[in-house]
Order: structure tokens, then sequence, then C-alpha cells
């Protein structure tokens, strides 16, 4: 059942919406949270379980150092307060693919609180979103329903629970509601989400993979009238894992938000399933107080304090700012800003950082990574770095082709060539052109003959030339490199045909 | 020895070590007893004889072979039915894990099996350890070998009256709120309940996780102490384990050495509403460790009044959550609802809940939920933690002018099965005295001291002591039970009724069968 909406631009013009974001990221510990049971994406169903994730009877929770670790770097590179003391809580609810009945998390105790990330869209701009919190909790197990059209449990015929998932651990990164964004709530929405994903890369925790589920999205909406401080009440999409869905999902729910305030209806609290396909949302349950999670601080573990000099070592740890890092990249590389967004676009900073590390200039590194190589990654399906990876392809042999150009032993369309060649495995730059018999002519004596016969061919364009209309040069050389077969250095051409009609 | 089975373990222990009897013979003679009295005494809920015989035999093999032992090798043990055992049946004394047999074993249980004891089966309890009577259990409630139509204590009555009728020299008890101490003190039997985090909590099936506490169960100190040595110490798998040695329990049971101890009379926990004969033997046992070259010092702690609200808020709230997850989907019982063609998950974990829990279950479940609820929090849950941090103050406070604390064990002794089943909060002033050592993660323990006047029924006395200070109680118990003996002229089991017979007395509608009015020190 669709619901009414209206459209984006006339909800925003009577109300402002207010984003709040739920964000889990699954971490990439090699065990469990509370128990030392592998991790492994994808393993055969109920292998990767103990008696404590499968919540059988009197067994106990440990926690995970290398998880707390994990959690308090998030926490200091959102810029959060650590907690020199926190605990566990119990949040009760029943589901058969929670094998307690409780999920081990944390409440009014968070490992990090009150931060804050700056996220940086397209045109610039800078906004900052506050950071509530980011606490420390595991995964739940995985139901698969079997038998009905949806993948839904509604109409299934039965349910099968993967309990490899259970006790993974994960942090929920929450934050202040949004106020201000007006019509770039959907932007930032999805701004946010990019530069969380790249931040929590950068620290190396998470494989922050949205299509696995290692990163997991919840979007909050509420909208309140223009003027008006008071929020309203506010929907809470689930499950909302790509970009490009926290972006559709921000803008489908203030239409839909817009229609049911604009005709005097009332907001109900309450999940919405979000749908890929269709791109709308739709009612999941009802939040009421009849939802009540019973928290209380976990008995079975002793609380987690972090001692300062463990906070300021983990500190010592953190990657550059993944924004700031690129910003220092942009300005050192001498990318233009459309330059840039390509490049990070392409996901190929990386790769271009390596390559200018060996000794390729950056705008050859962005020109011979970005072309050719894209084109195929693209076809493929892969990214640039991990396509070039498996072809064997290196920065070493950019650099080499680019000291090709530089030494004059090939020009730019015979580079290109070789590059081809390159990239179909025959072998490093130097060996292409050899192979491929491509070789600037570095015969002067050919090059000025061929010169002189196109000149005494185009007696019109050699008077121009003569005459200083040094652009019509272009005709003429173009010529001389066809003659040539291409071998020639056009450079050198130009030279010898303006210098032969007394323009040099 | 002439019948091994009424020896103590540190005997048996000493026998097997010697070669004068074999760990075979000797759980032979139990499990031989077991068939001869369990029928009408009920402390098991499962027997393992092959089991244990075969455990018995790896023994004597190792021990003919010259294998360095164990000291306690070769002793079999029981054990409740609320410890995980791989292989073994484990129902808390519920229908809701009737069938379910772990895939792992508990902490303790595995180093009983190190040390290579043989274990003889699964005791009876209360429901999730949830009552002071044994009554609670899904499988009919076990029966005092003082008197079989009185009551053993719970919720580790299996475990109190195992030893107490001979069918086992050791048991391992749990004691949430005195699940050890009150069996103990009704069948004139030794329990321990060692400092929280002193015995690993792993496979232990949660009832209040920050209350919860395996220990010895016994015929005497010194035996609760080589029990109590072998279980305890750290355990990485339990985060709340106390990582540090175990106090030097079995010493301190052997030298038995009162001089100058300070024992503290909680002036709060003796007098009224506690039964004159157990006041009686109370001041007695008192007495007889003056004479021993202990002082006496009254302490009062104004916070125990609170003790038991405190308690029946916190442990219905933690039991409500760690008993979630009996949902019928992983293991144990699975109802389907009547009438539902299709049913829901949550209609089958809701009929299954219903089928599988009993009464006392369903009212704490209830109980601790509502306690949690968003609004009645702070009032109940958090009002019972301010409580338990006054307790532990009070403790403190006692524990300046007092090495140990003493009181009765129990109110009343064991009183008739069926009396008090109605009556929830009679049921729960049972364990007023031992609750407040559960809150504050205290050790305790119940020693003997002698039969009631007026009903020839066993009487305990309760001793306290700083957390980590466990030895504390094996000095003050040994040197008690020492002097008692003495004055007794032999073990106080000595003079509880022919089982053989009181069974059959039984059986015939017999009244009460102890005549032991006699007992006491004179
Ligand atoms: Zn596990």
């Amino acid at each position: 059942m669709t619901e009414a909406t209206i459209p984006f631009e006339e909800a925003l013009a009577a109300y402002d919406p207010v984003l709040g974001l739920e964000v889990h990221v699954e971490l990439n510990t090699a065990t469990k949270m509370f128990c030392g049971c592998a991790t492994t994406f994808g393993a055969e169903p109920n292998s990767q379980v103990c008696p404590t994730c499968l919540g059988l009877p009197g067994a106990l929770p440990v926690v995970n150092e290398k998880g707390v670790e994990s959690a308090i770097r998030i926490g200091l590179a959102l810029n959060c307060e650590i907690a020199e003391w926190c605990r566990f809580a119990r949040k009760n609810y029943f589901y058969p693919d929670m094998p307690k009945n409780f999920q081990t998390s944390q409440y009014d105790e968070p490992i990090s609180f009150g931060g804050f990330l700056d996220v940086e869209l397209d045109d610039g701009t800078v906004y900052r979103v506050e950071i509530e919190r980011a606490h420390m909790e595991e995964d739940t197990g995985k139901s698969l329903h079997v038998g009905g059209a949806t993948g839904r449990i509604h109409g299934a015929d039965h349910s099968l629970v993967d309990y490899n998932r259970a006790g993974i651990p994960l942090i929920e990164i929450v934050t202040k509601p949004m106020l201000g964004t007006g019509e770039r709530a959907p932007e930032i929405a999805r701004a946010y989400v990019a530069a969380l994903r790249d931040l929590v890369k950068a620290l190396g925790v998470s494989d922050v993979k949205m299509e696995q589920g290692s990163m997991r999205c919840d979007v909050n909406l509420s909208l309140m009238p223009k003027g008006s401080t008071t929020l309203g009440t506010r929907s809470e999409t689930k499950n909302v894992n790509s970009l490009r869905s926290v972006e559709r999902a921000v803008r489908y729910e203030i239409g839909r938000h817009g229609a049911i305030l604009s005709s005097g209806g009332k907001v109900v609290q309450e999940t919405r399933h979000w749908h890929e396909d269709t791109g709308i949302t739709t009612s999941g349950r009802e939040k009421s107080d009849a939802e009540d999670y019973r928290y209380f601080p976990e008995p079975d573990l002793v609380p987690v304090a972090p001692s300062r000099e463990t906070v300021e070592a983990l500190r010592a740890t953190l990657p550059e700012n993944p924004a700031a890092r690129l910003r220092r990249l942009q300005s050192t590389w001498g990318y233009s800003d459309l330059e840039m967004r390509d490049v990070v676009n392409a996901g190929l900073v990386e790769t271009i950082e390596e390559t200018v590390a060996a000794g390729a200039t950056p705008a050859g590194a962005r020109k011979w990574w970005s072309g050719e190589v894209a084109r195929r990654a693209n076809t493929d399906g892969q990214d640039v770095s991990s396509y070039a990876a498996g072809l064997g392809v290196t920065p070493a042999h950019v650099v080499e082709l680019e000291g090709l150009v530089t030494a004059g032993r090939l020009n730019d369309s015979m580079a290109r060539q070789v590059w081809e060649g390159v990239l179909d495995g025959e072998g490093t730059p130097t060996l292409v052109a050899d192979a491929r018999g491509l070789e600037l002519v570095r015969d002067d004596g050919a090059l000025e003959a061929a010169v002189d016969a196109v000149i005494a061919a185009n007696p019109e364009v050699a008077d121009k030339i003569r005459e200083g209309k040094v652009q019509a040069a272009g005709a003429l050389i173009g010529q001389v490199m066809k003659a040539m077969k291409g071998q020639a250095d056009a450079a050198k051409a130009r030279a010898l045909i303006l210098a032969k009609l007394g323009q040099s | 020895m002439t019948d091994p089975i009424r020896s103590t373990a540190a005997e048996m222990a000493a026998a097997l070590a010697a070669g004068e009897i074999s760990s075979v013979e000797l759980t032979q003679a139990h499990l031989d007893r077991t068939a001869a009295v369990d029928g009408a005494v009920h402390a098991y809920l499962h027997v393992d004889g092959a089991g244990a015989l075969d455990q018995a035999k790896a023994i004597d093999d190792r021990r003919a072979a010259g294998e360095q032992l164990h000291p306690m090798a070769g002793v079999p043990i029981a054990v409740k039915d609320v410890m995980a055992t791989k292989g073994l049946p484990t129902t808390c004394g519920s229908r809701i894990l009737e069938g379910w047999i772990p895939p792992y074993d508990a902490t303790l249980v595995r180093r009983l099996r190190e040390a290579g004891l043989p274990i003889l089966g699964k005791l009876n309890m209360d429901e999730f350890a949830m009552g002071s009577s044994t009554e609670h259990s899904a499988y009919g409630p076990t029966h005092n070998p003082w008197d079989l139509t009185r009551i053993p204590g719970g919720s580790g009555g299996g475990s109190s009256s195992v030893v107490a009728s001979f069918q086992a020299p050791l048991a391992i008890g749990t004691d949430t709120g005195g699940s050890i101490r009150q069996p103990a003190a009704v069948t004139g039997t030794v329990g321990t309940k060692p400092t929280y985090g002193g015995v690993s909590r792993y496979g232990l099936v949660a009832l209040a996780s920050s209350l919860d506490q395996a220990g010895p169960c016994t015929r005497t100190v010194l035996d609760a102490a080589l029990l109590h040595d072998l279980i305890g110490g750290h355990d990485p798998l339990d985060s709340t384990s106390i990582d540090a040695p175990v106090p030097p329990v079995v010493e301190a049971a052997r030298r038995a050495d009162v001089t100058g101890m300070r024992i503290g009379i909680v002036k709060e926990l003796t007098g009224a509403g506690f039964q004159a004969g157990v006041q009686q033997r109370f001041d007695e046992a008192i007495a007889a460790l003056v004479a021993r070259g202990a002082e006496v010092v009254e302490v009062s702690c104004p916070n125990f009044e609170y003790a038991l609200a405190a308690y029946y808020l916190i442990l219905p709230s933690e039991a409500s959550s760690n008993l979630a997850k009996f949902d019928a989907m992983r293991y144990g019982l699975r109802v389907l609802p009547d009438g539902v063609a299709d049913p829901s998950a949550e209609q089958v974990m809701a009929a299954t809940r219903d089928a599988g829990f009993g009464d006392e279950v369903k009212r704490r479940i209830i109980l601790g939920t509502y306690a949690l609820s968003s609004g009645y929090y702070d009032a109940y849950y958090g009002s019972a933690q301010k409580v338990r941090r006054l307790i532990a103050d009070d403790f403190a406070r006692a524990f300046e002018t007092a090495d140990v604390l003493a009181s009765p064990t129990a109110p009343t002794t064991a009183f008739k099965l069926g009396d008090k089943l109605d009556d929830p909060m009679a049921m729960y002033l049972n364990d007023i005295a031992t609750i407040p050592a559960n809150l504050a993660g205290v050790p305790g323990m119940s020693v003997p001291t002698g039969l009631a006047p007026e009903d020839g029924l066993p009487t305990g006395i309760q001793f306290l002591a700083p957390a980590t200070k466990d030895e504390r109680l094996y000095a003050v118990g040994a040197a008690l039970e020492a002097a008692l003996t003495e004055t007794w002229g032999g073990p106080l089991l000595d003079r509880a009724p022919d089982l053989l017979l009181a069974s059959a007395d039984l059986r015939v509608g017999a009244p009460n069968s102890a005549d032991a009015t006699t007992g006491g020190a004179r």
C-alpha cells in the first residue's frame, strides 16, 4: 500500500526537516564481542557458535578487549569523550534470532559520547553533525524466512536462524537531532553516512560494506512547521543500506510526513521498512509505551574502565581525518575540485598516492589510472585498485611509462598504445614499446623532409603562418604526423614548421 | 573401613590413597545406598551409576599405574542440577529443560572431572533455585532425612539431603539467598557460600547473576574446605570471577583455631522471630567458641531490615532476564499452543513458557518484569541497589570490630512439606538471615549446632566473613564442630533416624520419626 506524499519542495516550503541517523558498524575483530567464536563473513550457517553466543543455559560472556579498543578509537575519531567508567546493559525483548532474548548493549553509560563529525558537501559547504553517543553492543542472529513470496516473516512457511552473526561486535553511532538542514537534508544525510564510512574505514576497524551489512543505517525523520522549535513525531526507517538509499529515504519520508501534516493528520511514531526497489517506506511495528526494553546493568560483566593512558595511547594511533587528508592531497597534487572529486569517486586516491610516491607526476598518475584502467575496471564491475592488482599492473608501470614520454621515446598517442599493451598483460611499458615497435623517429632528416613536403603541398596554409597566424600550424603538424605514421615528435615537427616559415 | 559411606570425604580420600578401598567400591557403595533410600528421600533427579563407575574405574587404574592424583581423586560427588554437565541431563528442576543434555561442562564440573571425582548424578532443587524447601521442583519434593515429612531446605534440598542421607560424601550447591546454608542448617550438615566470584559461575544456570554463588555441601567443615579448594579460583570464562588464589581454607579448617577471634553477634538477626530451640542452640554454640578462646562482640547492621525487600526486587529483575532464553527455539521443551493452526514463534514461546515454568518461577518473572519497567525502574530496581550498598556498608562497619559475624542460619527448624507452599511471604522469610551475605557478596557458612529441644530437628549457626576472607569461616566452623562433636560424643548425623526404617514408616503413614529431642551441648 502506497501512502500519499507531496512533492519535496512543497513539504519544505511549509516544514523544516529534523534528521537523526543511527548507524551500526560491525567491527572486524577476529572473534565475537563476548566469546571466542570466529567472525568470518559467509561461513556455513551455525558453524561459528558456542554456548555463549547460542545463549545456552549457564554460559557467560567475556568482553573482547579488541572490541573495546575499536570502540574507543571510533569515539576518539568522532571527537567524543571517552567514559572513564561504563557498563554494558541488557536490552530485553523476545525475538527468535536473539539467543538470550536480551541484547547485551549499552544504555545510559555509553563508552563514548558528545562528539561531532564535520561533513563536507559537494559544493564545499561544511555541515557539523553532532554525535550523541557511540556505544558497544552485540549483533543478533539472522532469520531466513522460507516459503513466502516476500522473504519477510509474513506469509513465510517456516524460518531458519543462523547464529553465526549473533555476538559479533557492533558500534552504534547516534547523532543528535540535525536541525537546519532544510532542502539539503537528503544530501547531508548521505554525506554524513559517506564520511562516517570513510572515517571508520580509515581506522581499519570495520569493512564498512553496506551491501554486506557491516554498516547499517536507520534514518529518523520528523518535520516541524517552519518557525517552530517543537520537534515533530518521528519515523524510524530501518536498514537503509546504501548511500543512495539514505538520500532517497530522507526525501521520501519528507514527502510522506509533509502529506500527513499538511492534510491535518498526525504522524505515527513507528518503525518503517525501506524498499530499495520502489523507493518507498512502509509501516513496520508501531512504537508505543508497550515497547519497553527494561534495560538494566549487565550483571555478568564487570564495568569497562579504560585508563586515561590507554585512551591517549589509542588516540595516538588515529589516522588523519579522511576529509582533511583529501584536502591536503588535493592541494599537494594541484588537482581542480572536479578532478579531485572524480578521483575520489573512482576510488583512486590511494593508488594515485602510491604512484606519486613511486615517482610519477600527480597529473600523470591521474591521467593513466583514471582513463583506460578505470574504464576496464568499471566494465568488469571492480574497483580500480583491485582490478589493477589483479592484472599485476603497479604504480611502477605508470612511472616507467611517464619516463618513456619524458625521455622523448614515446609521444602521447604512442604512450596510450603502450599502456593498453600493459593492461593486456604484454609486460612492462618498455617491453610493450619494444615488442610493438613503438618509438619516435629520431632521424631529424626524415622529419625535415616530411615538413618540407607538407609545406610544399599546402602553400596557402604556409602563407598564413608566414603572416603570423601561428595557430594554423596545427593543420600542417597533423599532416606531418600522418606522413610519419605517428612516429614523430609533434613538438619537434611544430618547431621545425615554424622555423621554416620564419616564426620562431 | 567398616561402613565406607559414613566416613568423611577426607577419610575416604585417605583410604583411597592408602589402597584400603577402591574408588569403584566406594562409588558402588554410594550407588547401593541411593538404591536403598532415595526412593524415600528423592535427593536425585538423575543418577549416573554407569558414568560414575567408569570414572571411578579410570581413577583406580591411574592410581594403580602410579600416577600422581589429586588428593580427592576417587571420592564420589553429586551435583545440583543447576550446573551444566556435559552428557548428563540438566533440568534446574524445571519442565522447561526436560531432556536437555548440555554440550559442555560448567567450569567447576570440569574441575571435578579433572581432579577425578566420579559424578554420581544430579540433585533435586526448587525450580531454577527459586524456593526454600525444594517443593517447587517440577519433579516432586525432596524429603528431609531427619524426618521425611519435612522439607530439606531449599533451593538445594537435594544437595543437603544427599550428604545427610549418606548417598554422597560431597555435593555441589548454589546459594543465591541461602540455598546452600539454609538446607545445611535444617539437615544437620555443613554448607559454604564462598565470596562472590570465588567459584566460577560459568555453567551455573543463572537465577540472579549478581547473587549466585556455587559452593560445597558436606558433612564436615574440613570436607567443605577440601571441596571449596578444589572448585575455587579464577576462571577466565567468568568475568566476575576473582583473579586471586583460593583463600587458605583447608589450612584454616585443619587448625580450627579461634584464639582471639572476635565473633560479632548481629543484633538484628537474633531473638525475636527465631524459634526458641534455634536460638538456644545458637547461644550454646557461641559459648562453646568462647570456651575455645574466641571473643564476643555485638554488632548492629540496621539496614539488614531492608535486605529481604531489596533481594526480592533484585533477584526477580535479574531472573526475569536470565530466564528469557527459555523460549523453545533452540533447546528444551517446545509446546505448541492449543487450537492455533499456524502458530507464530511468539505464540510457541508463550505456550512453552506457560507450560514449562511453575508458579513460583512465573511469579518472580512477573515481579522482575514489573520492577524493571520503564517508570518503575528507579523506584524498585534502583532503590534496591541503593539498599544493597547500605548493606555492604553495614558489613564493612561490622567487620571493623569483628573478624566474623554470627547468627542462626534459619529462623526455624525444618517445617512440614506443604506448610508454607501457599504463603510465599512466609517462605521468603526463611532466608532473612542468609540474604544479606548475597547482597554484599561476602562469604557465609552454616554449621550444625545440634537439635532443637522442642522438635528434635537440626539447627544451624551461620558465620559470615569479609569478602575473600573465606578461611575465617573454616577456622571458626571447624572449631565449633570440634567442640560440639566432643560434647555430643560423635557426629550429629549419628543421631539421625535410620532411613531404611524411616522410609518404611513413611510408607505406612507414621508420624514424625525424629525422637532425638535430647540433643544439645550438655
Ligand atoms: Zn560464540
